[in-house]
Order: C-alpha cells, then structure tokens, then sequence
C-alpha cells in the first residue's frame, strides 16, 4: 500500500541564487516564555525580514480592570508577568498608591524592595536557565533552578503562593515577615554569590557560549532609546536608565547600589549586565534585612483597601456581615480623586508603568499598562534582521520577553 | 527642569496648540491639539536643555464616559521623560470625536510602531504616515475596538474566525475520520477490559 504524499511535510528549498523562502517560527518555541510566533523571510540562512505575532493570549486586562476596583484589579497584575508576578504587584500598588495619594509605612517599604529584588533574581534565574538552553547549555539550566527553588519556597512561606503572590496590597503589604523567612533569606543571601560564580565558571570561559554571543544582536545605545528598549536590554548598550535610581520607590533611595553598564550591545553585554544585576539585588536585599525597620506593614488610611488579618475572627457562621460590610467600605469610600498620573517601576525585564485616570470612582476610569516585553519585541523585526536564523534564538532570549506581559 | 517651567515654555513656542495645564500628585501635563503633534514631540526631543529623548508610554483614551465635560472624546497621551536631565512631562492630545486620527510619531522614535498599532487596534484611533497600521494583538477581521467604553466587557460577538472553524469541523464530522483505536467509545473499552 502506498501511502499518500503529504505537500505541506515537505521541506521549503529555495532554488538558486536570490530565491527566497518564508519560515514560520512558533506559536510555541522554547526559547519564548509563551506564544510567540515570528514570520521569517530567509535568504539562505539570513533573516531578510522578521515579522513577530502576538495575540495569541488575549486576555484583556485593560478592558477587565476598568470593571474592577483597585483592591480586585491587583490579581490582574499577577498574570502579566508570571515569572515575576511580586515585581509587577508592586509596580501596580506603587502606582495606585500615587494615583490616591496613600501613604505606605516604612517597614512595607522595605519588605517590598526585598521581595522586588527576590523576584528579580527570580526572573533573571529563569531568563539564564533557558537562554543558556537555547544556547545549548543544559547544566546551568539545572543549576539556576536549584537556586531558584529556594526563592520560591521563601515566597510560599511569606504568602503562601508559588507563582500568583497579590502579597503586596495597595497601602502595605498582606502580611508580616516572619523569623524563619529572615534567617533562611540570609542563608541564601549568603551563599548565592558563590553560586553566580558556578554559573559562571560554567558559562564565561566556554567557546561556544562566547561564539554564540559576543557581537550578535548588536544594538547601539541611540537605536535601544529609539526602540523604547528598558531595562537590562538599554543597559546593555550603555544608556545608564534604571528607574530604581531616577525616580526611587519604595525603599530604593534608603540602599546603595550600582547600575551595572555594557558598551557594546550584543547579546553577551546583555547577559553581562542581568549577570551583575544579580550581585546587586543581593546587596540591596542585605542592606535591607540589616535596616528592617520596625512598625506597622500597613497604612492605617488605606484599612479597608487591604484584607485585613483578623477575617476568620469576626464572621460568624452563617453570616457574612463581615465581607458584605468590607465590600460596602470599598465601594463608598471617598478616597477617590480625579486626576491622572504616570507611575513606572523596574521590573526584572524593564520599565513597568501604569497609566491611570481616576475619575472620582471606586474603579480606574483607564488603565494603560506600558509593559517592556510588548515593547521589546516589537523591536525583535529590528534587531533580527540581516542576521542568522540561529542567531535569532539567541536574540529572543537576551531580550528576556514574557508573552503573558506583551498581550493585554 | 520644573515640569511646569517646561510646559509653560511648551506654551509661549506653541501658543496656538497648547489648551490647558495642570498638576497632579506632582505630575504635570499639558493638553494639546493633535495638529502639530510631531513638531512639538520633536521639539520636546531635541531642544538643548529639554531633551526629551525616551517615550515612555504612548496610549488612547476614550473619555465617552467622563463626567469631565469639555474634553473631546478620544486622546492619545505621550509620556515623555528626559534620560540625561531627568525630567517627565505628559501629552494629551485631543483627537476628535468621530473618524479620530493623529500623525504617526514613528519616525521620532521607532519603538512607537507598536503602541501606535496597539492603540489602533484597541480603541481604533488612525495614525496618519504609520509604515504599517494594522491589529497587533487581535485577528486582522475582528469588528469594533474593545478598549471603547461602549464595547461590552463580555464581547459584541463571537469572533467570525471561531464560527468558520466550527463550521469546519462540523463539515469534516461527516468523513468520519475514525482510524484504528479511535473509534471506540469508553463502553467498548470497558467491555474489553472484562
């Protein structure tokens, strides 16, 4: 019997000089955090033009948190950015905490930076573990997960969750840290630098790494602005922007840090940078253990905006006086001013912002998030074209997207 | 520089565009006529002591439900912010009520081909002189812009893409493509199991 020729398994062969073929990268390929899927036109191996897709994840969260009051519309935040939800949780409260002009407490503030730079490790942890993968490493991707396993389970022991935290709330924080968070937290603090220098005993000497990376996906520190690239991206090319030092939230101004600058832009500078931001975060984490101050994690003007600790004790069984009496206390609550603001945090993979308009209502009139995933690969058409196809894997993953920021 | 000092400046060399001021929690923006949009950004960008040189966030607002009466319906908003003199201003350009469209900004900076095609897609505002306006997050033949407050949160309609493949499996339903093992349902499996 014989079986029947399948047209579209055959593989695309251009013929001759100048003939040119398109190739369909994705929906899915591992060394995108999601669905991606990025039109190739190739020349032989060398991308002529590159067109990335998004959309596949369309969830709405704009359209969903306009429906929603500021205290809901944190859950929302969690999904944007899984991989480092506490990050963006916390670019969120910022930003509200501005709109509705709400005070933090100083303790909150701290307990914020440090879960903002733990989820930063967390992130770049991830980012090494597969961009190394698709480099064709696959050592360094078990060892970053062993480290960022240990993160993960200080995160379950603050709040009880792995992946979707909402441990920041507008106003504070959801709880208090405990004793063992802290002295497991300076046992990791302790040991991680050591654990930097196996990534990177691992990586930096080994020639394929090296030939894979240095003077790839080379983008000048003018063309990153133009891009609207942020975070680790731009600083790979030597725009010295990190909103931690320009605008400082949070407890940012109270640490000392440097911002660590590459020149030449490719994707090695990039994976410098991330590498030496890791260094940094754990120094801002230590300063802010040495410092934690003591007080209240909550604001006591922002009470019925944050779940409160004592839920179990007050509602009856049966009865739900208690939540019905909260929800009323969001809803009627006169805090709401009418004006817009403009807030962005340095999140793991660049600048977050939340654009608001509140118009007097318990719910944000608009809100607008202008993630650095979207934006960057937007830029990927620019940066990919003119070089290899494999190199294109290296791009995707020094430019560090997540597809759940970049769809909205 | 003061962002009052750089709107006020933004006023007497744009006398004509400039409608209103105005601060918030320390945050100061200017409303603006969208005609002379690109020439004012690119003032912003490259006067000396501005330079405005990063778009921070470019999106569309549609202000149909504003209790706010006097402002046109849609508005794109600029976030601008200064790397090297570290400074911020806002942008709100008002963009009619019917038909709205503004200049593409794309060729100040390259990174705004996208936000601008996101906020065509969502709230349908044209961007005149884009190299390539057309949906980036939804399916080209999606109807309406969702981000318009007269779109319902659950949807108009169920996308014409999704009906057409239902369609499709319901006519590939009549072939009857069962090979070997799937064509069995669980009560034969449990019979074969005894």
């Amino acid at each position: 019997m014989t079986r029947p020729i399948r047209q579209h398994l055959e593989v695309p062969v251009a013929d001759g000089d100048g003939e040119r073929y398109s190739l369909r990268m994705g929906p899915q390929h591992p060394a995108t955090h999601g669905v991606l899927r990025v039109d190739l036109e190739l020349d032989g191996e060398t991308i002529v033009e590159c067109t990335p897709q998004v959309g596949y994840l369309h969830r709405g969260f704009e359209k969903l948190a306009e429906s929603k009051t500021y205290a809901q519309g944190l859950i929302l935040t969690d999904r944007l950015d899984y991989i480092a939800a506490m990050a963006n949780n916390v670019g969120y409260c910022v930003a509200v905490e501005r709109l509705l002009g709400i005070p933090v407490p100083m303790r909150a503030k701290y307990i914020r930076t440090i879960v903002g730079e733990m989820s930063r490790l967390c992130s770049h942890l991830l980012w090494l573990a597969t961009h190394a993968l698709d480099i064709g490493a696959m050592t360094v991707f078990l060892y970053c997960f062993r480290e960022r396993e240990i993160l993960l389970d200080l995160f379950e022991e603050l709040c009880g969750a792995r992946l979707t935290f909402s441990y920041p709330r507008i106003g504070g924080v959801r709880q208090d840290v405990t004793g063992w968070f802290i002295d497991e937290l300076q046992r990791f603090v302790d040991i991680f630098p050591s654990r930097i220098e196996e990534y990177e005993t691992l990586i930096d000497t080994n020639r394929i790494w090296l030939k894979r990376t240095v003077g790839i996906g080379k983008i000048t520190g003018e063309e990153a602005l133009d891009l609207g690239l942020t975070g680790a991206c731009l600083r790979g090319s030597g725009i010295n922007y990190d909103i931690r030092k320009h605008q400082p939230y949070d407890a940012y101004d109270q640490v000392e840090f440097a911002v660590p600058l590459g020149s030449e832009g490719d994707v090695y500078a990039r994976y410098r940078c991330r590498m030496e931001e890791m260094h940094q975060s754990i120094r801002i984490i230590q300063q802010c253990i040495d410092q934690l101050p003591p007080g209240p994690i909550v604001s006591p003007e922002a009470p019925e905006l944050v779940m409160p600790n004592k839920a179990k004790a007050t509602i009856q069984a049966g009865r739900s006086e208690y939540g019905t009496s909260l929800i009323r206390l969001i809803r009627e609550r006169d805090i709401f001013l009418n004006g817009d603001v403009y807030v962005a945090t340095e999140v793991p993979k660049g600048e977050l912002g939340f654009y608001f308009i509140s118009d007097g209502n318990n719910r944000p009139y608009r809100m607008h998030i202008r993630s650095p995933s979207f934006i960057h690969i937007g830029a990927l058409s620019q940066i990919a074209r003119g070089e290899l196809i494999a190199d294109l894997i290296a791009n995707i993953g020094s430019l560090d997207v997540v597809l759940g920021e970049s769809d909205r | 520089m003061e962002p009052m000092a750089i709107a006020e400046r933004l006023r007497s060399e744009f006398p004509e565009e400039v409608l209103q001021i105005y601060t918030y929690q320390g945050q100061t923006a200017v409303v603006v006529r969208p005609e002379r949009i690109v020439a004012m950004l690119r003032w912003l960008r490259e006067t000396d002591d501005l330079r405005m040189n990063h778009l921070r966030s470019l999106c569309g607002v549609d202000n149909a439900r504003r209790k706010d009466p006097g402002l046109s319906r849609f508005e794109v908003v600029y976030n601008l912010y200064s790397i090297p003199l570290r400074h911020e201003i806002r942008l709100r350009a008002e963009v009619g009520d019917e038909d709205p469209a503004i200049d593409s900004v794309v060729e100040l900076w390259s990174g705004a081909n996208w936000l601008e095609r996101e906020t065509y897609d969502l709230l349908g505002i044209e961007f005149v002189n884009h190299p390539d306006l057309r949906r980036v997050l939804l399916p080209e033949d999606w109807e309406g812009y969702p981000l318009r407050k007269e779109y319902p949160l659950k949807g108009e309609a169920e996308w014409a893409g999704m009906t057409e493949l239902l369609d499709k499996i319901k006519e590939l339903d009549q072939y009857g493509f069962k090979p070997d093992g799937h064509d069995r349902n669980r009560s034969d499996l449990s019979k074969e199991a005894k």
